[in-house]
This record gives C-alpha cells, structure tokens and sequence, in this order.
C-alpha cells in the first residue's frame, strides 16, 4: 500500500486550518471590543470539524491509477453570534476577558494540532527513512 | 491563509485606539484652552469606530467574501456638543462684554477613564498578534 497522506494526515489538517479561521474571528472580536452595535461572533468548532473530515464529496476513484481528490469540507463556515452575560449600554455583546480566554485556548490548541501533524510528518519520514 | 489577516485585524484595532488615545491627549492638553467666542472654543472630540467590511483585511476560508471580518475601522472624529462652560472672570482678557469666559467643554474624568480603557484595548490588540506570530513561528517548523 502506497503512503496515502489523506490518510495519514488524519483530521489535523483540517483541524489546523479551522483553529487558525477561529483566531482571526476571535481577533476580530477583540478588535471591534469598543465598537457600538458589534455583536460578537464565534464559530461551531466541533460542528465544522466533523463535516470536513466526513465530507462524502471525494472524487470517486474507479480505477487504480485515479488520485482521490482533496476536499476540504467546501463552503466557508457559518459564523454564530454569542450571548452576552452582560450587554453593555451601546449594543456591543464584546467580552473581553472571555474573547481574550478563548483566544488562548484556541492558540494552545492550535499548537496542540500542530504537534500531531508534525508527529504524523516525523513518522513517515523515518518510516521512508527505514530507520 | 487566517493567521496573517489576525496580525492585519490587530494592527487596524491598534491603529483604532492610537487615534482615541491621540484624541484624549488633545481633549486633555486643551482641557483650559479658553476662546474669545463660543463659536470658537475648543470642544472635546471623539473618535468613530466601526466594523471594517470583510474584504479589506481578512478573507474566508475558502476564498469567497465570507471572512471573519476585517477589523475596525475609525469612521471620523466628531465634536462633542454638550454646553461650553461658561465662567464669570470680567478681568480675563477674553471676556465678553457680561465678563464670561468659555472654556471647554472637556470632562477629565471622563478622558482619563476613556485613556486607561483605549491603552487597555491597545495591549489586548498587542498579546493578539504576539500570539498570531508565536502560532505562524511554529507553524514554519512543520516536518523538521
């Protein structure tokens, strides 16, 4: 069996790629933290991960020779808006010390997927190595 | 690719602030700048924020205009219209013919809170793009 990267990647790729779409809605929000009437947005991680990773729409391979096409999940992910556990006076549902939390969280994660997939990279090559 | 437009939104949320902290500096310094008349009189300004349109800085995920947003952006400078105050020194040089002078209509307390906030705003947009470049750093090392 040749080394397939779709599936030796795994779930990393796509995770990486999401975590690095969050912190920059998150940056956003914590940008627009003076803004009147900016409604703080956030995405459904778990939701998008899912649907990228199961995505049925992969190129068919009917034949040994065809490549599987990469899909990655296809359209761009729905923001949500998040509930306020204050609103504040001019409309903006920004909390910093929450956005701030969040952004750490999604940095560590981040690094977190990052640590797999370079795992995953280490391992083939020590496995193309014979080592 | 995501993590260079957080450094783009941290760098317009920097900028945002930069213009209200330069704002509070001139309401501040000009806190006792007295005028002849009231039309003449300086009056405390304050910066417009809104939401940049996405297109600008930041970018969907899959290249279509649908990206996080763009940041924030500084719509203009506007004065304040509240009443000037008016105090009774008949021997000021910029008296009017009643012996009042027009000074300001500048809150300090006020400015001192937005200051503390805007510098406030400014860290955060700062430990943003600190931890966006930490995140590409890391990203560069992949497979080594």
């Amino acid at each position: 069996m040749p080394i397939n990267f779709q599936t030796a990647v795994g779930v990393h790729e796509q995770a990486l790629k999401l975590r690095s779409y969050r912190a920059e809605v998150l940056a956003n929000n914590i940008a627009n933290a003076d803004t009147p009437g900016y409604k703080a947005k956030d995405i459904d991680f778990k939701g998008l991960l899912e649907s990228a990773h199961s995505s049925s729409d992969k190129m068919r391979t009917t034949n040994s020779k065809h490549m599987g096409g990469d899909y990655d999940g296809g359209t761009s992910p729905e923001l949500l808006f998040s509930n306020p556990e204050q609103p504040s006076a001019d409309g903006n549902t920004v909390e910093v010390h929450k956005e701030k939390a969040e952004y750490l969280r999604n940095s560590l994660e981040f690094q977190t997927s990052f640590r797999f997939l370079n795992g995953k990279f280490k391992g083939m090559k020590s496995a193309l190595r014979g080592e | 690719m995501s993590l260079f437009n957080v450094l783009n939104i941290a760098s317009t949320g920097m900028n945002a602030q930069t213009v209200r902290l330069n704002t509070t500096a001139s309401n501040i310094a000009n806190a006792d700048s007295v005028g002849s008349s009231v039309d003449k009189t300086y009056r405390a300004r304050q910066p417009v924020f809104a939401v940049q349109a996405p297109g600008l800085a930041g970018s969907g995920m899959s290249g279509d205009d649908k990206g996080a947003g763009g940041g924030v952006n500084v719509l203009g400078i506007v004065e304040s219209n509240a009443p000037l105050q008016m105090r009774y020194q008949p021997d000021h040089p910029a008296a009017d013919e009643k012996g009042y002078v027009a000074y300001p209509n500048v809150n300090i307390v006020e400015e001192m809170a937005n200051m503390m906030s805007a510098s406030r705003s400014f860290e955060t947009n700062v430990e943003v793009a600190n931890s966006a470049k930490q995140m590409l750093q890391r990203l560069l090392t992949l497979g080594q």
